[in-house]
């Protein structure tokens, strides 16, 4: 598990050929450091998914950075209410290029079961969502597929995305502005 | 000294308050006495100093809303309990809901704080006296007290659930 | 407050004062907290909290749904031991409907509930120990709550948010794999458990650390309504499985651990202790469980089996009127309490005849003493501070409902 397939090389005596893309991708991947944003029960979950049973290490993933500006995944396990969801933007917007953000639970996906007057029916409504991870809460093993296809996301990014008039739009529909280096205004 | 029980207790909260002990039951066990409610404060302070009946400890503050109750509309509940006597009560005082005002009893909990604005939050309960009667739970622009019966449940502005597939027009319960 | 404190505050220049945010977002506020504190330096003069960033509105949720649609919201109370909360709000309805419940019953449900508390007091001793800096102590708790979590499933089918049993009992009886799974676990988590415990309870960094951080005398604590471990770290021994017995307590021995000055230190002993009574209490309760069924005769609000339903047609019309909501309850109010993790978990709940609750309030521990949090921990350094928060056990869906 965890374990990423051959990069294509040609191999010589003492050096090897390939992309310099396919090679950052596999380092992206490998190393990716999460922030996790755990509000609920879900974050209960991720605990014990960080733990020595389902263990995320294996995955370069055990350095927790709760500061945005130091984190690649933006993982939310957890209800967000209304009154979270500037502070969850706001750090979603610190959060350096390249980023992804990992939804866990239904809470975060949609809502769940609480279609009431303070929670926020869905953290697509505020920032753009990468993977969905429905549950309530979802077992380890759903989170760690997650985090895998997070993974297959990473490596076949283009290091260019932040410069491409798609990701502008897409930010733009969330109210997100972003400078010509793609970071956050 | 033995243990009062629920007589015990009801004989003296009646003698020393008389007419403003304006009902009362027993419940599952639990005795529930209403007051006027101006004079809950002195009557859970008068509880808390006496000797015997020595109530120590706030359980909860709740509000209930009861619309058809004219004149009655929002009841404030008391949850006391003595750890002496190994007793609980209840006393509760009604409001109408034109004059929701009812005094604070931060002076004798101080865990009253957060209970009386946590029903402020809810009912719009006013508790006169209180250090710092503002929202808790909710956000601090909402214009509403969401617990009231007039008022749905889901988010007014959503946009994916059609009322007419759960059997409701617009705002009825 | 003691006299060196108050000269802090009292020496403190209000030109050298900062207003700092600790939260929302924070490594160590397990949950969303935020606290607004004014630092003279590293010691804190005042702080200001703000609640409510996961208000779910469960009070208002519940007046919507029947009361077996309850359980599964009560879950998402005191996450970390959601049997407890389960466990409690059965009682309620089974209190307000008087039902007597069978004695083989009361002894499975206090099986799992000192389960739900082990897990608790498990997850938080361990989040202490994270942030006084020490990971390692994390890992090895963490492996123990995986045995409680397939216990867990073995009986509800969920790991963490249970939807434990039913109006009148538990929806199946312990099956063979929960006899041997339990067995295994009494005999493997003491051994576990010491070796936890030698990491932390003797160590004298943990001890320094912990030591003066956070305290609170017992009348404060009583006056703000403190229960739960945290009030028994104060000095007070209130339990309420002592004081009010429900399901049978009454029976098992155990003892009330308390500690001195309610200081960080004095918590976590409280809790480590607990752990053990608690395992006491299940040995206890394994040992002599009585025999009979595992559900109460309550056809108006236990669903009949399957079986009965396709060949029968009484079992049906109970079927149909227990999933329509069409059962009569009675009119009235009722208040009941169980020890949760953290402390008296209370249902007052009032009933109008009807199929859902008219009212339906939760006496949540945690809400109930984070307002003493600026109290305890004025005076001290943010790093107390800290560890303060870590062990008075705030759990984001209990303080906020």
């Amino acid at each position: 598990m965890g374990k990423i397939e051959d990069l294509e090389t040609i191999n010589g005596e003492g050096y090897q050929l390939t992309n310099l893309d396919k090679a950052i991708a596999l380092a992206r991947a490998n190393s990716v450091w999460p922030l996790p944003f755990a509000t609920s029960c879900c974050g209960i979950e991720f605990m014990a998914t960080m733990g020595s049973a389902y263990d995320l290490s294996r995955f370069g993933m055990e350095r927790m950075s709760f500061t945005p500006r130091q984190a690649d995944l933006l993982i939310v396990a957890g209800t967000i209410s209304k009154k979270l969801g500037p502070v969850l933007k706001r750090v979603y917007e610190q959060m350096a290029e390249p980023k992804w953000v990992l939804s866990v639970g239904a809470c975060a996906c949609s809502g769940g079961i609480f279609d009431t007057y303070s929670v926020l029916q869905g953290i697509d409504r505020i920032i753009p969502v990468d993977v969905y991870v429905p549950g309530c809460p979802p077992r380890p093993e759903q989170i760690i597929e997650g985090v895998m296809n997070i993974h297959e996301l990473v490596k076949k990014e283009s290091n260019r995305r932040r410069y491409s008039e798609e990701y502008k739009h897409l930010l733009g529909t969330y109210q997100i502005e972003i400078d010509q280096h793609g970071e956050a205004k | 000294m033995e243990k009062q029980n629920n007589q015990e207790y009801l004989t003296a909260v009646q003698a020393a308050f008389g007419a403003d002990v304006l009902a009362h039951e027993e419940a599952f066990g639990m005795l529930n006495i209403e007051m006027t409610p101006s004079r809950i404060h002195d009557a859970i302070q008068w509880l808390q100093q006496h000797q015997d009946l020595s109530v120590n400890y706030l359980t909860n503050i709740a509000g209930v809303h009861y619309p058809e109750a004219v004149g009655r509309e929002f009841a404030v509940v008391y949850q006391l309990h003595s750890w002496k006597n190994n007793l609980r009560l209840r006393i509760k005082g009604f409001l109408p809901k034109e004059n929701l005002h009812i005094a604070t009893i931060t002076d004798l909990f101080a865990g009253a704080n957060w209970m009386e604005r946590e029903t402020y939050d809810f009912f719009g309960i006013i508790f006169d006296g209180h250090p710092d009667l503002r929202r808790i739970l909710n956000m601090d622009d909402m214009d509403y007290f969401p617990m009231r019966k007039e008022y749905v449940l889901e988010d007014a502005t959503r946009e994916d659930k059609d009322d007419r597939f759960f059997g409701r027009n617009n705002n009825e319960l | 407050m003691s006299q060196e404190i108050k000269d802090i505050l009292q020496a403190a220049d209000p030109a050298n004062v900062a207003t700092i945010n600790f939260g929302p977002t924070h490594p160590s506020t397990h949950g969303i907290f935020q606290n607004i504190l004014k630092v003279d330096g590293e010691k804190i003069i005042s702080s200001e909290q703000t609640v409510g960033y996961i208000h779910r509105a469960f009070e208002k949720l519940a007046e919507r749904r029947p009361y077996n649609q309850i359980t599964p919201i009560t879950d998402r109370l005191n996450y970390c031991s959601s049997p407890i909360n389960n466990i409690g709000w059965e009682m309620t309805v089974e209190k307000l409907i008087g039902v007597d419940i069978p004695k083989r019953v009361q002894y499975m449900r206090v099986i799992i509930m000192e389960l739900a508390r082990i897990a608790d007091h498990l997850i938080c001793n361990s989040v202490i120990g994270v942030d006084a800096g020490a990971l390692t102590s994390f890992f090895y708790p963490f492996s123990e709550r995986e045995k409680i979590y397939e216990l867990y499933e073995e009986m509800s089918g969920a790991r963490l948010t249970t939807n434990m049993g039913r109006i009148g009992g538990f929806e199946r009886d312990f099956t063979p794999v929960f006899h041997q799974k339990l067995q295994s676990f009494l005999k493997t988590f003491p051994k576990a458990f010491e070796e936890f415990d030698s990491m932390l309870a003797r160590n004298r960094i943990f001890m320094d650390r912990t030591k003066g951080a956070g305290p609170i005398s017992a009348e404060r604590a009583l006056s703000y309504s403190f229960s739960g471990p945290n009030l028994r770290a104060a000095g007070v021994d209130y339990d309420v499985r002592v004081m009010s017995p429900y399901s049978s307590y009454e029976d098992f021995d155990f003892i009330i651990p308390v500690g001195v000055n309610g200081d960080t230190y004095d918590r976590f002993m409280v809790r480590q202790e607990e752990i053990r009574q608690s395992l006491r209490i299940i040995e206890q309760a394994y040992k002599n469980l009585p025999e009979g069924d595992y559900k109460a005769d309550l056809p108006d609000f236990y669903l009949p089996a399957k079986s009965d339903v396709y060949n029968n047609m009484e079992a049906l019309i109970y079927h149909f009127k227990i999933v329509m909501g069409e059962t009569e309850l009675p009119v009235g109010e009722v208040y009941h309490a169980v020890e949760g993790g953290n402390g008296e978990l209370g249902y007052y709940l009032i009933s109008d005849g009807g199929r859902t609750p008219y009212r339906l309030q939760f006496r949540r521990p945690c809400f109930i003493y984070y307002q003493a949090y600026p109290e305890m921990i004025k005076g001290l350094p943010i790093s107390d501070a800290v560890l303060t928060l870590s062990s008075i056990n705030v759990i984001a869906g209990e303080l906020d409902a």
